[in-house]
């Protein structure tokens, strides 16, 4: 094949790497030390990372103002351990002059990041979160780092990365009714996966992108990391994917209409099936919500299966939105109480049950079927319970039957609702 | 466990086999975070060997299959590797955020294709972190061989970390040879 040639254009995370390394051109597989324009911090780790400056005497951030700090996982805090952690945490958020903090109630750091336009397009972003590539549905090379590395970052500005290879994802064609965002990139878990995925930039390119809006492209972007991905990249402002002439290290071509409603099963987030394999399979959790699918229209999809509907006895249902603004909305537009009605939890906004932190942890032989992003084994709480991941509509059919069910079983009524929804407005 | 001599040439341990995909979730999981050390310690890893944190002692050697250390950022999945004596790990390869924090926090891991194949539990490994080398003693009907594998190298900005201990000394070098790191780090 030969090696890239001099003037090739560049993928879409070799472009962001080489501006932020200040060079002309990078390739796979070397190590630049970068200029990172944006630094997320959540409250696990805010406190590890601001301690440690303070105990090796770093006097000052870099640029403070490039750094986000956002308390989302044990919000409100359930022990008196957590709220010592996060009292410590804002005394040195203050103690630095961090002023882009975000409290508790404001929302999961990702959602936040975007709804409070902490980055841009083309920039690179670090963050104490694996799911930092979900800035990629904005054109930000965005990755998850260690609280070290945020220290050392936040210290000097920079940070070294390896640029990785690119697997090129083309899109084409549109979803079908009740098939989202979230059973394609579940899709790509099973048919790129961390095989091809691992330590590799994903870029998503071709028409299919313009079927998906900008909610869509923050799930599949977020689960980037899933199948080891460093960025998940979709094009927009001056960042392009797909580009002729880059160098790609695998092409794969989906077309979206041929896409049905999938589902992770234990204890691996590459262990993909359709629906329809699992359907029927008995559950005692329901959870809707995390930084992958806690969003407006997650919740808007869900509520209008679920609408003058009850879940089943003996199923618990979670929701939690992704961030207060996501809560003001669909409180307004009635969907917290269809979900309210129908027998759900609604919680405040965090990343709690999806981590396994607090509010809808599992007990030994119970199951859960989540829209969250990962279902290894011990993720929610006990080792010997067991998780599926599903889109939105699968999880609401589901909770409505107590078993997993194929949410196309309710594409009528979701029609039918969608359009009293346009009725009214 | 930290090296201060930054001597991270070569180590030698026992090796505690393990296989595919395990999660920072199985290495840290998420409900202990704000328990005491001692506590989240005891669950390293239960789920995958049980036994494990109990008997794992200094200076031997985590060896697992492809894509170790999957899932989150936390850099409690490596710390508590450390903590609990760990020497290095080696694996058939490294999920990228686990083989950024290992080296962050001072734990050498290397990404070795094969090692979980050639490694029984309980081997004596040989671990040459700067020349990406593995080598393990195996007992054969015609007594031991030495099996030698390449791994990874570990580049230089890394093995930099590393030879301080991890970036929180590499960090308090700097501050302390700077005065003010936040300006002259670079």
């Amino acid at each position: 094949m030969g090696g890239p040639i001099a003037d090739a254009p560049m993928t879409a995370a070799e472009s962001v790497l080489a501006r932020a390394a200040g060079v002309p051109r990078v390739v796979p597989g070397e190590y630049v030390v970068a200029e990172v324009d944006a630094m997320m911090m959540h409250d696990i780790f805010a406190a590890d990372v601001l301690g440690m400056l303070q105990r090796v005497g770093v006097r000052r951030l870099h640029d403070p103002s490039r750094a986000s700090v956002v308390f989302d996982h044990m919000v409100p805090a359930p022990s008196v351990a957590a709220a010592e952690h996060q009292a410590a945490a804002r005394r040195l958020v203050k103690r630095y002059g961090i002023e882009a903090f975000f409290e508790v109630g404001r929302g999961i750091c990702h959602q936040v990041m975007v709804e409070e336009g902490r980055f841009r397009p083309g920039d690179l972003v670090v963050g104490t979160d694996s799911h930092s590539t979900t800035y990629g549905a904005l054109g930000a090379a965005g990755c998850g780092i260690g609280s070290s590395e945020m220290a050392y970052a936040l210290a000097t500005g920079r940070l070294w990365f390896k640029v990785p290879e690119t697997v090129l994802v083309v899109l084409e064609g549109r979803l079908q009714p009740m098939v989202t965002a979230k059973d394609l990139v579940l899709y790509l878990m099973r048919e790129v996966g961390s095989a091809e995925a691992q330590y590799r930039s994903v870029e998503h390119g071709g028409p299919g992108v313009a079927t998906l809006g900008l909610p869509e492209r923050m799930t599949v972007a977020n689960m980037g990391v899933e199948m080891g991905a460093k960025f998940s990249l979709f094009p927009a402002g001056d960042v392009d994917t797909m580009r002729p002439g880059a160098s790609y290290a695998a092409t794969h071509t989906v077309d979206l209409g041929s896409l049905a409603p999938q589902v992770a099963v234990p204890h691996h987030v590459e262990n993909v099936v359709g629906v329809d394999e699992v359907a029927g399979v008995r559950l005692d959790q329901v959870f809707l919500g995390s930084c992958t699918n806690g969003r407006l229209e997650d919740l808007r999809q869900a509520a209008r299966i679920m609408r003058g509907r009850r879940i089943a006895s003996g199923v618990r249902m979670v929701v939690t939105p992704a961030s207060s603004e996501v809560y003001r909305q669909a409180l307004a537009e009635g969907i917290l109480s269809d979900l309210v009605e129908a027998g759900a939890i609604v919680e405040g906004p965090g990343c709690g049950p999806c981590f396994g932190g607090h509010m809808g942890l599992l007990a030994p032989g119970e199951r859960c079927l989540g829209t969250h992003n990962r279902n290894f084994r011990g993720r929610m709480g006990s080792p010997e319970a067991e998780i599926y991941l599903g889109s939105p509509a699968t999880a609401a059919a589901s909770a409505l039957a107590g078993e997993i069910t194929d949410p196309r079983s309710f594409a009528a009524a979701d029609e039918e609702e969608a359009g009293k929804e346009e009725d009214v407005r | 466990m930290s090296n201060p001599s930054g001597d991270v040439a070569r180590l030698a341990g026992r090796a505690w086999l393990f296989g595919a995909d395990i999660s920072t979730d199985m290495l840290s999981p998420g409900q202990y975070v704000h328990d005491p050390p001692e506590v989240r310690l005891r669950h390293v890893l239960e789920s995958a060997r049980p036994e494990f944190a109990g008997q794992v002692r200094a200076g031997d050697i985590v060896v697992a299959g492809p894509n170790f250390g999957c899932g989150s950022s936390r850099e409690s999945a490596p710390q508590h590797l450390k903590d609990l004596g760990v020497a290095a790990v080696v694996a058939d390869s490294l999920a990228r955020i686990f083989a950024r924090n290992a080296i962050a926090i001072g734990l050498p891991a290397l990404s070795c294709p094969g090692v979980s194949a050639a490694v029984a539990d309980g081997d004596v490994v040989d671990v040459y972190i700067v020349a990406g080398v593995v080598t393990v003693e195996q007992q054969g009907s015609e007594g031991s061989v030495r099996r030698e594998l390449e791994a990874d190298r570990i580049p230089e900005p890394m093995l930099d970390v590393l030879r301080h201990g991890g970036i929180e000394p590499l960090l308090a070098a700097l501050a302390e040879a700077e005065g003010n790191p936040a300006q002259d780090l670079d």
